[in-house]
């Protein structure tokens, strides 16, 4: 019996499990060892193997879809900056090209090429979020992303193993938490190490000499799966649209999604200009979130990889918000960034077969909170200083078969931060933390309930919060004759309503009063089950008034 | 710092069976009976009585006997506890249902979170709020408690937890609340959280204290009503009960705390292999066990096992992280995974093989059982690969059919697949032993261990047939398969110390640290957990051992680091950041310059000296010293070198010390096989355990 060419095929199927243990191994040590709050409670981290043709063969899950092929995308201009020839064992290199990495300063991508007996054979990539880069701080009011910290081109962090000290000590000095930044930026490096590692021993164990032939079929099989799944809908052109808040306007989100042999493509023509506020789109990572929303409903189950990223297209005009072009303020890219897989559900729902789910809440709603900038910089006052990013959620939208979930983080996958935490890290006090009574859209299934939050300072001091927070006029939409969610609110306890956009100040003895959005519902109010319409009054889901 | 005790019993209730294991003099009696889920008492009855008599003890002659039970876990899973209700500070009243704000499937657009313990309409909340610094921003108001009293009794409540936020800083709100609920409510079950789980985080503490309650009444009533049926068979000895941390508690304090309990199982097969490793003379183990659904894996240094402060019970999807309950009680960290003997294998859309989490249980059971299964499992393709004797399982009482495996191989993988039965058996076999590789070295990497230079304990119905290649895929060259290894979990509880442990959080940043106040602090927890030693053993002689939870300023994972017992000096602040620099560069290879340190939470575990019970069990050698003699043979594949070979199967019993078995071969007993690769050599050693270790340059 010749086992040799089905055996190998065995092999090839343990090895592709194993690349994808591999990343998630990278993804662990990063989150063991990072400091930034948000990529080790949160998870804001992304971790890969890459062909030494920069071709993504696998990369971990993690709760950044943001992050789903723009660290692909990015990989390839590495490659251009380091071509494969003149990589050098030992090397590890960097940027935090908003356009180039994964849309926005804080994100740090790190690069690792990987020899196996002194021969290129594979490149490991990881980002994650840096606490802070300098500039005026990670929130929306940069008027172009020099204001927004400190850039790093494609430079070289550690060269043949020595690390590059002067890189090291220029981001020490920009940043406001130098100690975290550099740990931050080394951890990337380790976590890059530990992939390698596993991965040279998996080639010794398979006796590999190159991973192309596996990488082949990574690439092909994924891809073939997914064009399958694409070929069994019907082709056209669907377009959607979806208006958000914006910063100075309001912005209009427009989607025609054509499905024509066996691929996908999106094309955001139509779509709002740029803002004059750091809530601009690089490409990259409009590309990302479109992707997440095509992904998550068809095919959810094949791994990211070129292979399964290469049926969707995405395109974008260079004068829109989608595809805003240096030096566009882009820090908080996230707001309508994470609005895109509502758009795409939008022109999903008209392609026969396929259920998509009510809009949501969608953007986090993060509070970014802070110790009022005037009493940061007088050296006598008792007043503590902090700053504080506290991540927060409104509901997600109904299902086609279900409620949508309450107080949850959707396209983001990212996690809260527990009261008792921000409390210890600072003088703040939660007077209220609840689900948000009728904030959910009605429907036969209803959306997801926001959130009720309050919060003060212990201190007798104002502090400041710098608000990047959507769908405050323009709430989520129900669909199939399900209801909206409730809009979200910004306020101070004493009445005072707040802008969604751009730092302001909580007076001292004042309080923040926050609603996160509710989730929109799906299919007619009118079919929900009474079981269902009874729970929610006995529970106050629903407060008749 | 062990003791003897003459005659010692252990009880473990599985999902499936009773395990009953009793040691006298230097002999071992064990037995194996099902569990009876509606009143689990009359299982451990049975198992016992069963014991004496092949024993032939009476109960009276019992020294000391000492239980395990997944009752508590099953009740979180199945969700057959208590109607529970929750007192909680108000404007915080979804605190279990809120979460951490995440999902645990990224591309699982109809992902359900688990229903919280407590549902919406039983989430009380009473005005009341401590600070960080424990502080009353807002004093407790009672007078509403009449009226949740009023609610919980229509409902039908007969447990409350009760957790306000930082009650772990300052119990007082909820201990006001615990004395008016006695008076107003006494009939309930009262859980308080600065006693069930006094940590930082709330939502984690709130859903142990939620847990504790919703077990509490039928933990309670099953433990007393476990004494009665003791009691009345003659069964006076002391009685103690295994805890998740590896260490052994009152019926009191079981009783009072009965969260503690869960996982108490796992907990046992770890000691086990602890105490395997010690008698060896291995320090650093890697314990494998595998069962008919899961197969767990623990990390195990310097002889004891990895522990931690937090997992998860009853995760609902694949065993997915964040898909169960977070529970913080101490607990022996392992992995579990959805891989066992009853794992059902098929073809995912990519035209990979997949096994598991899905199992085909004992009914109808893998294809081979001719009881109805249709589809492959992991136990189908063993037996296509010559591990298993059809004739020889479970001491020959199943029949196995090898034609309906190669049929249901044939059907749901091989065809797919274009390839033989036999490749498809390969093709299962190997992905459920990589699934386990790489979970044990994700596992491994979480907690900064690597897994290599590890010697492997392999425990448990399936994990001998398993375990020889999953040690070659860890880089592991030597493996050890006790002997009772598949009633392994309720021998590890006769191994197990008379220990508690107890967690409290204060945060201080180390170069500020205020000795008074942690000192304080340390001589109640001592007190604490010293008060529950005593009560099991009143004579103990209790040895402490402080630690405290460090990390770097900005950092979100804590490292444990030891103290010495004493209580903390100023000049200490040093030593502590010397201890924990040392302790990262360890686990990560470098140390952070310029960073603070603080503390998070600091632990006590007290241990009464001597109180785990020695091991007197003798091995008894076979007679015949002569060369060891096949029984038969098998075509055995080889997963490293690709093909079946004809090897010999040995009777274990018949295999003696000095005798080497080079592999492939099989060495079979009642109730598994050893699968003994091509890369191993196999003999018994000193106690009778097989030992593999690899071999130069086999074939």
């Amino acid at each position: 019996m010749d086992l040799h060419s089905p055996l190998a095929d065995i092999h090839t199927q343990i090895m592709w499990n194993r690349l994808i243990s591999v990343v998630e191994e990278q993804a662990q040590t990063l989150i063991r060892t990072a400091f930034s709050p948000i990529v080790r409670e949160s998870g804001d981290l992304s971790a890969g193997v890459f062909d030494i043709r920069g071709r993504m063969l696998a990369q971990a899950v993690t709760g950044t879809p943001g992050h789903v092929n723009s660290m692909a995308e990015s990989v390839k201009f590495f490659l251009e900056a380091f071509p494969p020839r003149e990589m050098q064992e030992g090397d590890v290199y960097i940027t935090n090209d908003p356009w180039m990495g994964t849309g926005h300063l804080n994100d740090m991508v790190v690069v690792t090429p990987t020899f196996l007996d002194g021969k290129l054979v594979a490149i490991f990539a990881c980002t994650s979020h840096l606490i802070d880069i300098g500039g005026i701080g990670f929130g929306p009011d940069g008027r172009d992303v020099v204001e927004e910290g400190l850039y790093l081109p494609f430079l070289k962090l550690i060269d043949r193993g020595a690390i590059n000290d002067t890189l090291i000590a220029i981001v020490r000095g920009n940043s406001r938490y130098p100690t975290e930044a550099e740990g931050d930026i080394l951890s990337l490096a380790a976590c890059n190490d530990v992939g390698a590692e596993r991965l040279i021993e998996m080639m010794r164990e398979f006796s590999l000499s190159s991973l192309e032939p596996l990488a082949d079929h990574i690439v092909e099989q994924s891809r073939k799966s997914v064009q399958a799944e694409i070929a069994k809908l019907a082709e056209g052109s669907y377009s959607a649209s979806m208006r958000v808040d914006g910063y100075e306007k309001p912005i209009d989100l427009v989607a025609t999604l054509t499905i024509a042999k066996e691929t996908i493509t999106i094309d955001f023509s139509g779509t709002s200009g740029p803002s004059a506020k750091g809530i601009n789109v690089p490409l990259n990572y409009a590309l990302a979130y479109s992707t997440y929303g095509v992904r998550v409903l068809i095919a959810p189950d094949i791994p990211n990889n070129a292979g399964s990223l290469e049926p969707i297209k995405v395109k974008a005009p260079t004068d829109s918000i989608l595809n805003a072009q240096r030096p566009a303020p882009v820090s908080s890219r996230h707001i309508i960034g994470q609005m895109l897989p509502d758009v795409i559900f939008g022109c999903l729902e008209q392609v026969p077969g396929i259920a998509v789910p009510a809009e949501g809440a969608s953007s986090l709603w993060n509070l970014i909170l802070e110790s009022d900038a005037a009493d940061a910089v007088d050296p006598t006052s008792t007043i503590s200083r902090f700053s504080v990013l506290a991540v927060q959620t409104g509901g997600v939208g109904a299902r086609p078969t279900s409620d949508g979930l309450s107080a949850t983080a959707f396209p983001s996958g990212v996690s809260g931060v527990p009261v008792e935490i921000i409390e210890t890290i600072s003088p703040l006090l939660f007077r209220k933390k609840e689900l948000r009574s009728n904030s959910g859209g009605q429907g036969t299934f209803r959306g997801g309930l926001g959130q009720v939050i309050e919060i003060s300072n212990r201190e007798p001091a104002a502090f400041d919060i710098y608000a990047a927070l959507d769908r405050i006029e323009h709430p989520a939409r129900g669909r199939s004759g399900g209801g909206e969610g409730a809009a979200g609110y910004v306020g101070l306890g004493s009445g005072k309503v707040l802008r969604g956009k751009g730092r302001q100040k909580v007076p001292a003895g004042d309080w923040l009063v926050v609603h996160t959005p509710g989730g929109a519902g799906f299919g007619d109010p009118a079919d929900r089950s009474q079981a269902a319409v009874t729970a929610d009054i006995a529970n106050g889901i629903v407060v008749l008034r | 710092m062990t003791r003897i005790v003459p005659c010692r019993l252990a009880a473990d209730i599985g999902g499936t069976f009773t395990d009953v294991a009793l040691e006298y003099g230097t002999s071992r009696f064990t037995a194996k009976v099902l569990t009876t889920p509606r009143a689990p008492e009359q299982g451990v009855i049975r198992g016992i009585v069963e014991t004496l008599a092949r024993a032939s003890l009476t109960a009276s002659e019992v020294d000391l006997f000492i239980h395990g039970t997944t009752l508590a876990t099953n009740a979180l899973i199945e969700r057959k506890g208590a109607r529970t209700a929750l007192i909680t500070t108000e404007g915080f009243r979804d605190v279990i249902e809120i979460g951490r704000e995440s999902r645990f499937d990224q591309y699982d657009i109809n992902l359900m979170k688990p229903e919280p313990l407590v549902g919406r309409e039983l989430r009380l909340t009473i005005r009341e709020r401590i600070a960080v610094d424990g502080s009353v921003v807002i004093p407790i108001d009672l007078d509403c408690l009449p009226g949740h009293v009023a609610t919980m009794r229509a409902a039908g409540v007969t447990s409350v937890a009760v957790g306000f936020l930082h009650s772990y800083v300052s119990p007082d709100h909820e201990e006001q609340v615990a004395e008016r609920l006695a008076q107003l409510m006494p009939e309930a079950y009262i859980s308080l959280s600065s006693k069930v789980c006094p940590e930082v985080r709330e939502y984690e503490r709130l859903m142990t204290t939620c847990a504790n309650a919703y077990v509490q009444p039928l933990m309670a009533s099953y433990l007393r009503r476990l004494r009665q049926e003791l009691d009345a068979m003659g069964l006076v000895a002391p009685t103690l009960l295994m805890t998740s941390g590896g260490g052994l508690t009152t019926l009191n304090n079981a009783c009072e705390l009965p969260i503690r309990l869960v996982e108490s199982g796992p907990a046992g097969g770890a000691i086990l292999a602890a105490h395997v490793g010690r008698q060896c003379g291995v320090d650093n183990l890697l314990s494998f066990d595998m069962g008919g659904t899961t197969a767990k894996i623990c990390v195990i240094d310097k002889s004891e096992p990895l522990k931690s402060r937090a997992f998860e019970v009853a995760r609902s999807k694949r065993f997915m992280k964040g898909s169960g309950m977070p529970i913080r009680i101490p607990v022996i960290e392992m992995v579990e995974i959805g891989a066992g003997g009853g794992s059902i294998a098929k073809i995912d859309n990519l035209a990979r093989i997949q096994v598991g989490p899905e199992s085909a249980t004992s009914e109808p059971g893998p294809a081979c059982y001719g009881l109805g299964g249709e589809r492959p499992t992991v136990t189908d393709a063993d037996l296509v690969l010559g591990k298993i004797d059809p004739n020889n399982f479970a001491g020959g009482t199943i029949k196995l059919d090898r034609s309906l495996s190669l049929a249901a191989i044939m059907n749901h993988i091989s065809g797919a697949l274009g390839t033989t039965a036999e490749l498809g058996a390969f093709g299962i076999c190997e992905m459920v032993e990589e699934n386990m590789a790489n979970a044990s070295r994700v596992h491994a990497i979480e907690r900064g261990k690597d897994v290599r230079s590890r010697t492997m304990v392999a425990f448990g119905g399936a994990a001998p047939l398993h375990a020889a290649r999953l040690a070659e895929k860890l880089g592991i060259d030597r493996l050890i398969v006790p002997r009772g290894a598949g009633v392994g979990s309720a021998v590890g509880f006769l191994r197990a110390p008379v220990a508690y442990e107890v967690v409290r959080s204060t945060f201080t940043r180390i170069s500020q640290i205020e000795p008074e106040t942690i000192n304080r602090q340390f001589e109640e927890m001592i007190a604490e957990a010293s008060g529950v030693i005593l009560e099991a053993v009143p004579d103990a002689t209790i040895d402490i051992q402080r630690s405290a939870f460090l990390r770097y300023s900005g950092q979100g994972h804590e490292i444990e680091i030891n103290l010495d017992d004493r209580p903390i000096v100023e000049d200490d602040r040093e030593q502590l950041a010397a201890r924990f620099t040392d302790a990262y560069i360890a686990l990560f290879k470098r140390k952070i310059e310029r960073a603070d340190i603080e503390a998070l939470s600091w632990a006590v575990t007290a241990t009464a000296r001597g109180t785990a019970s020695a091991d007197t069990v003798a091995y008894v050698p076979p007679a015949d010293r002569g060369p060891a003699r096949p029984i038969g043979t098998t075509e055995l594949f080889d997963a490293r070198l690709g093909r079946f070979i004809n090897s010999p199967i040995y009777w274990r019993d018949k295999v003696g010390p000095g005798q080497t078995i080079p592999g492939p071969a099989v060495i079979a007993e009642d109730e598994t096989s050893t699968v003994v690769t091509s890369s191993f050599a196999a003999s018994i050693d000193a106690y009778g355990y097989i030992v593999l270790t690899t071999q130069q340059e086999p074939n």
